[in-house]
Formats: C-alpha cells, sequence, structure tokens
C-alpha cells in the first residue's frame, strides 16, 4: 500500500511528491499524458522566482522531475478512471483496469485548454489549427496566423509567435483583454500583431490545411473572412476533475474545493494546483499547494496511525 | 540501450519506406515542451514492442524536408507506417494506452 498517491505530474504534481518523499513517505505520482502538464506549452516562464533571465516550461520540469527522482518518487505514465474511498484504505483504479490501494490522495491533475467547438476546428487539428505555439510556432515562420483569446496565454503566445511570422491577428470576443498591464503593452506596441475585438470565430476554413478564418462581430454580427495559415487557441481552461465528480466537491465549473489546507470534502483526499478553485493559477501557486497538501498528507497518516 | 531509430533524408527511404515491420515515427523538435515529455513514452513504447515494431525519431528542425513532405504542422506528431505507407497518425501528447491501443489494432 502506498502512503501518497499523487495524480497529475504538473508543477503541482511534482512538488507534492518531492515533500512527500522526502519525508519518508512512499509515494507515486501518476501522469497519464505528459509530466509538466500546461507549462511545458511555455516558452518562457518571467516570473517564477529564481530565475531573473527566465526560464522555459520544460527545462523547469526538467529539474522538478529530476529533484522528484533523487528522492525517489516512483513515477507511472498512468490515468486513473475513478477513486474509491473506504474508512481504512483508498483503492485508486487506473484506466488499464489495475488498482492501487493508498492511505492518502492528491490530486493534482489540473486544466486542459478548452476547444472552440466551431466547425473546421478538430478537422484542422494539425493541419493549422494548434493549442501549442512553442511547439508548432516553426511551422509558421513568415507566415500569417490568428491567436484567438483575450487571456495571459493568449498574449504571451502572441507575443512568442510575433517573432516567427508575417501578421498575427489576435481575436478576442470582448473590447478589452484580461490579461496583465505589461503584456497588454507589449502587444499593443507589436507592429505584426492586429487586435481583433469584439469578435468570435464562427468557422475554420481550409482544403488539406487551414486557409481562413470566419469572424463574426458581436455587436454589429458583421462576418469577415481573414486569410490565415495556422490558428493558435487560447480561450480558457477547464478543470480536469471529471473522474472525481461523484466523490469530491467542486464549484460549478468543476474545480475542486478545498480548505486551506488543501483537504478536499474526503479525509484523506487532498486536491492541489490549478484544478482547485483559487484565484491565481501559476506555477509558484501551484508549488505551494503540492508542498501544503503533501505536508497534511502526513499529519493524515501520523492520526491513522495513532 | 537505446531502440530508437533517428531518421534523416537519407535513411528515411532505408528504415522507414522499406522496412520489413511497421515503423512508428516521432516527429519531434527539441524546442516542444510536450515532445520533450512524451519523448519516455515512446521509448517504453520502443522496448515493449521491439522487433514487432521500429521506433524512428526525426527531428523537424533537421530534417525539415520530410516534415513538409507529411504535411506536419503540429509536433509531437506520431506516424505509423506500413509498407511505405502512412496508416495511422496521432497529433499532439496523448496516455500511453492510447498510443498502445492504436498500435495493437494494427499490429
Amino acid at each position: 500500500m502506498y502512503d501518497v498517491v499523487i495524480v497529475g505530474g504538473g508543477p503541482a504534481g511534482l512538488t507534492a511528491g518531492i515533500y512527500a518523499a522526502r519525508s519518508g513517505l512512499k509515494t507515486i505520482i501518476l501522469e497519464e499524458k505528459v509530466f509538466g502538464g500546461q507549462i511545458v506549452f511555455s516558452a518562457d516562464l518571467e516570473n517564477y522566482p529564481g530565475f531573473p533571465e527566465g526560464i522555459s516550461g520544460m527545462d523547469i520540469i526538467d529539474k522538478f522531475l529530476e529533484q522528484a527522482k533523487k528522492f525517489e518518487v516512483e513515477i507511472s505514465y498512468d490515468g486513473v478512471e475513478k477513486i474509491e474511498n473506504d474508512i481504512s484504505c483508498k483503492r485508486v483504479i487506473l484506466t488499464n483496469k489495475s488498482c492501487i490501494t493508498t492511505k492518502t490522495i492528491i490530486l493534482a491533475t489540473g486544466a486542459s485548454a478548452d476547444r472552440l467547438g466551431c466547425p473546421g476546428e478538430a478537422k484542422f487539428i494539425g493541419k493549422g489549427v494548434s493549442y501549442c505555439a512553442t511547439c508548432d510556432g516553426a511551422f509558421f515562420k513568415g507566415k500569417t496566423v490568428a491567436v484567438v483569446g483575450g487571456g495571459d496565454s493568449a498574449l504571451e503566445e502572441a507575443l512568442y509567435l510575433a517573432n516567427l511570422v508575417k501578421k498575427i491577428y489576435l481575436i478576442h470576443r470582448r473590447d478589452q483583454f484580461r490579461a496583465v498591464k505589461i503584456l497588454q503593452d507589449r502587444v499593443k506596441k507589436n507592429n505584426k500583431i492586429e487586435i481583433v475585438f469584439d469578435s468570435v470565430v464562427k468557422e475554420i476554413l481550409g482544403d488539406k490545411f487551414v486557409k481562413g478564418v470566419l469572424i463574426e462581430n458581436v455587436k454589429t454580427k458583421q462576418q469577415s473572412r481573414l486569410d490565415i495559415d495556422g490558428i493558435f487557441i487560447y480561450i480558457g481552461l477547464t478543470p480536469n476533475s471529471k473522474f472525481v465528480s461523484d466523490l469530491i466537491q467542486t464549484d460549478e465549473y468543476g474545480y475542486i474545493i478545498t480548505n486551506e489546507e488543501m483537504e478536499t470534502n474526503i479525509p484523506g483526499i487532498f486536491a492541489a494546483g490549478d484544478v482547485r478553485k483559487k484565484s491565481l493559477r501559476q506555477v509558484v501557486t501551484a508549488c505551494a499547494d503540492g508542498a501544503i497538501a503533501a505536508s497534511n498528507a502526513q499529519k493524515y497518516i501520523e492520526k491513522m496511525k495513532a | 540501450m537505446a531502440v530508437e531509430v533517428k531518421l534523416t533524408t537519407d535513411n528515411w527511404e532505408q528504415e522507414v519506406l522499406k522496412s520489413d515491420i511497421p515503423v512508428l515515427v516521432d516527429f519531434w523538435a527539441p524546442w516542444c515542451g510536450p515532445c520533450r515529455m512524451v519523448a519516455p513514452v515512446v521509448s517504453e513504447i520502443a522496448h515493449e514492442y521491439e522487433g514487432k515494431l521500429k521506433v524512428g525519431k526525426l527531428n523537424t528542425d533537421e530534417e525539415p524536408d520530410i516534415a513538409v513532405r507529411y504535411g506536419i504542422m503540429s509536433i509531437p506528431t506520431l506516424m505509423i507506417f506500413k509498407n511505405g505507407e502512412v496508416i495511422d497518425q496521432i497529433i499532439g501528447a496523448a496516455p500511453k494506452e492510447y498510443f498502445t491501443q492504436r498500435l495493437d489494432k494494427i499490429l
């Protein structure tokens, strides 16, 4: 039996792993897809303390992983289908149908990028539709692309792409951005970026590859077509909490509700990072959550013994 | 021991198109975070399917011609070749089981 099973290998899960294993708990991290989660899509982390020159998302995750391995955290590429809670132990049912028993669980499954859901989007994934500018930007050198969204991610990615492409349409459904001011200022100053406010994407057009996008002005209802070779979508996130929705309390959006100790409604099950209902979702706050969750998992185990 | 083959324009025909067994090609680049993170999964697959499947890595930065030839616009992309033809492709990071299920259907 494990002391701690951590579901999700992003900054929250890896930090929880480091703290749990370092305090002597038998710990495993389960990652379904990609260690690092959303942050590996980021080319440059400017605001994580300790790296004044900035650091890429994947470089910092490499360091997190190295540190977790140093403390002998077990890691495994497995998805979780379901969690069952018993008085004496908890069971984690994996998508490969095997079962792990554990004393505590830390849910650090993060959030996934939302899709537009418009015609053409699914058809052109990998053929001009992208959710990762750092991965795919280089395929659009000297071309024209659109970026959809108005938050920090959308503006950061537009600025990253501006170094590679000829022109960017930054499409946002409101008449102002949600992103922090420093990013808004940089976007407005960048002469490769044309801001298209009050507009939503109705359809992504093309043949084998993306050739254009049909947008509609939400105020005038006027539709127009922009000629583009690629479209990068950053419209928001959905928490990955569905697999525990029968057991764990969430808010109306699916974010897991915890107290300051990262405790969920089920004793011995904690949540950390972006999947949790909170006001600021950053690597540094995910790490903090992970540390608190691991420390409280340890306290829970000690209380079980007593 | 690395069982993955480094693919280039020069060995593409020999290693992929003329291969006796199906080939899984991982299109990747060093600056692509998800590619780097998917790499261990690809390695695990290479070991588990050794003998039945050849696993090759193509760096789209070093070999842009091949990336263009196959219309790669998003990485990681995993393509499965059989008898010189693309018979399946998976774009983006996915759970390992998703890869193995698709492979098991084909092999």
